[in-house]
C-alpha cells in the first residue's frame, strides 16, 4: 500500500511545493473511502486519487490554488452540486475533500 | 499541513503507536491524539476512531473535525514458508499488512523465498508466544502437518486473533478439530477455525489458492469481525 504522506514528505524535501488532498466525507456511492489521499506538487507530479479519477483535476488544480494562497479549502462534489455536473461525478456519490498546502 | 506536524505523525506511525491526525476544517489547524493538552471530547472521538479503525468528520464542541485513524498495520502470520505462503506473501503485500511468515525448517525459511517479511524459526507455539496475536492479528497455517499446525492453532485460539484459517482438505480437517478439541479448546473455539481455508471459488493452483484465502480474510476484516 503506497502512503501518500510519504510520498508528500519525499517531494517536499526535494523541494517542491506540495500539497495534500483528502477525502473528509462521502454520502452514497462514491468510489474511494474517507481518508483517500491525493498529493499533488505545483511542477505537476501527481500521485494518488480521492475519486474514480472524475473530479482528479478539479482537486488537483485547488490543490495547488491552496499552495499560492497559503490556506486549506474545503471541496464539495456530487449531484445536487452544480459544479458536479460539469466535472460528472457519474457515480452519483457526493464527496468532501479538504486540500491544503505541505509548509 | 506543516512539515513537522507530518513528521509527527509518520514518526508515530513508525513507531506503531495508534494515532489521530485531527484536522479542524474550518481554519486547518491540526493536532496528533491523543494529546493530554487537547480536550476530552477530542482525546474520546480520537479513542473511538482507532477502535472502529474508521476515518470520519465529527462535529466535536460545535467544531467539524476530520479525524484520520492510523492504526498499526494488521498483522498476518502465515505458519509454513510452504509453495502456497510464496503466492500468499507477495499478493498479500499491497494490501498494507504486516506480514510474519513462521517455520522451523530452516530451509524453508530463507530471505531468498521471502524477501521483505519477518521471518521466525522458532517453533510455531513459541513463535506465536513472542508475537501474542491480539484483535488485530489473523493466522493462516499451512503446513498441513500436525506438529507444526496444531501448536500454531491452539495459541490462536487461546489468543483475540480475528482470523484464524488453516489450510487442508475437509477430512484433515475434521481430524485437526479433533486433535485440538482433545487439547481442551470447545466447540464455539474450534468455530473459529475457517477450514478448509479460503472461499470457495474452486482454487487449484498455488496463487488461485492464496487469492481464496485473502478473499476470506478480507471479508472478515471488512465485515464480519468488526474489531480490527
Amino acid at each position: 500500500m503506497t502512503d501518500m504522506l510519504a510520498i508528500a514528505a519525499a517531494w517536499k524535501a526535494q523541494g517542491e511545493d506540495v500539497a495534500i488532498a483528502t477525502v473528509v466525507e462521502t454520502w452514497g456511492s462514491s468510489p474511494r473511502p474517507t481518508g483517500s489521499q491525493l498529493v499533488v506538487t505545483k511542477s505537476g507530479k501527481l500521485e494518488g486519487s480521492v475519486s474514480g479519477g472524475c473530479i482528479e483535476g478539479a482537486v488537483a488544480e485547488a490543490a495547488i490554488a491552496s499552495i499560492d494562497s497559503g490556506f486549506p479549502r474545503v471541496l464539495d462534489f456530487g449531484i445536487s452540486n452544480e459544479q458536479a455536473w460539469e466535472v460528472g461525478l457519474a457515480c452519483g456519490g457526493k464527496v468532501k475533500v479538504f486540500v491544503e498546502p505541505l509548509t | 499541513m506543516k512539515s513537522a506536524a507530518l513528521s509527527a505523525l509518520q514518526a508515530a506511525r513508525a513507531a506503531k503507536r495508534p494515532v489521530v491526525f485531527a484536522t479542524r476544517l474550518s481554519d486547518g489547524h491540526q493536532i496528533l491524539l491523543p494529546d493530554a493538552a487537547a480536550s476530552d471530547a477530542l482525546n474520546a472521538a480520537a479513542h473511538r476512531a482507532l477502535s472502529r479503525d474508521e476515518n470520519a468528520t465529527k462535529e466535536i464542541e460545535g467544531e467539524a473535525w476530520f479525524l484520520h485513524a492510523y492504526s498499526p498495520p494488521v498483522r498476518l502470520v502465515i505458519v509454513g514458508a510452504v509453495h502456497i505462503a510464496q503466492s500468499l506473501v507477495p499478493m498479500s503485500a499491497p494490501l498494507g499488512l504486516d506480514l510474519i511468515v513462521v517455520d522451523p525448517r530452516r530451509s524453508f525459511a530463507t530471505e531468498d523465498r521471502f524477501p521483505n517479511v519477518t521471518l521466525m524459526d522458532d517453533w510455531p507455539d513459541e513463535a506465536m508466544d513472542k508475537i501474542a496475536p491480539d484483535s488485530r492479528t489473523a493466522v493462516i497455517t499451512l503446513t498441513h502437518d500436525p506438529k507444526l499446525d496444531d501448536p500454531a492453532l491452539d495459541r490462536a485460539l487461546r489468543s483475540d486473533a480475528f482470523y484464524i484459517g488453516s489450510l487442508g482438505s475437509r477430512k484433515t480437517h475434521a481430524a485437526r478439530l479433533a486433535r485440538l478439541a482433545a487439547l481442551g479448546h470447545d466447540e464455539a473455539a474450534l468455530a473459529r477455525i475457517k477450514g478448509p481455508v479460503g472461499l470457495d471459488i474452486g482454487a487449484v493452483s498455488a496463487p488461485e489458492i492464496a487469492l481464496s484465502i485473502l478473499a476470506e480474510f478480507v471479508a472478515y476484516r471488512r465485515r464480519i469481525g468488526q474489531t480490527p
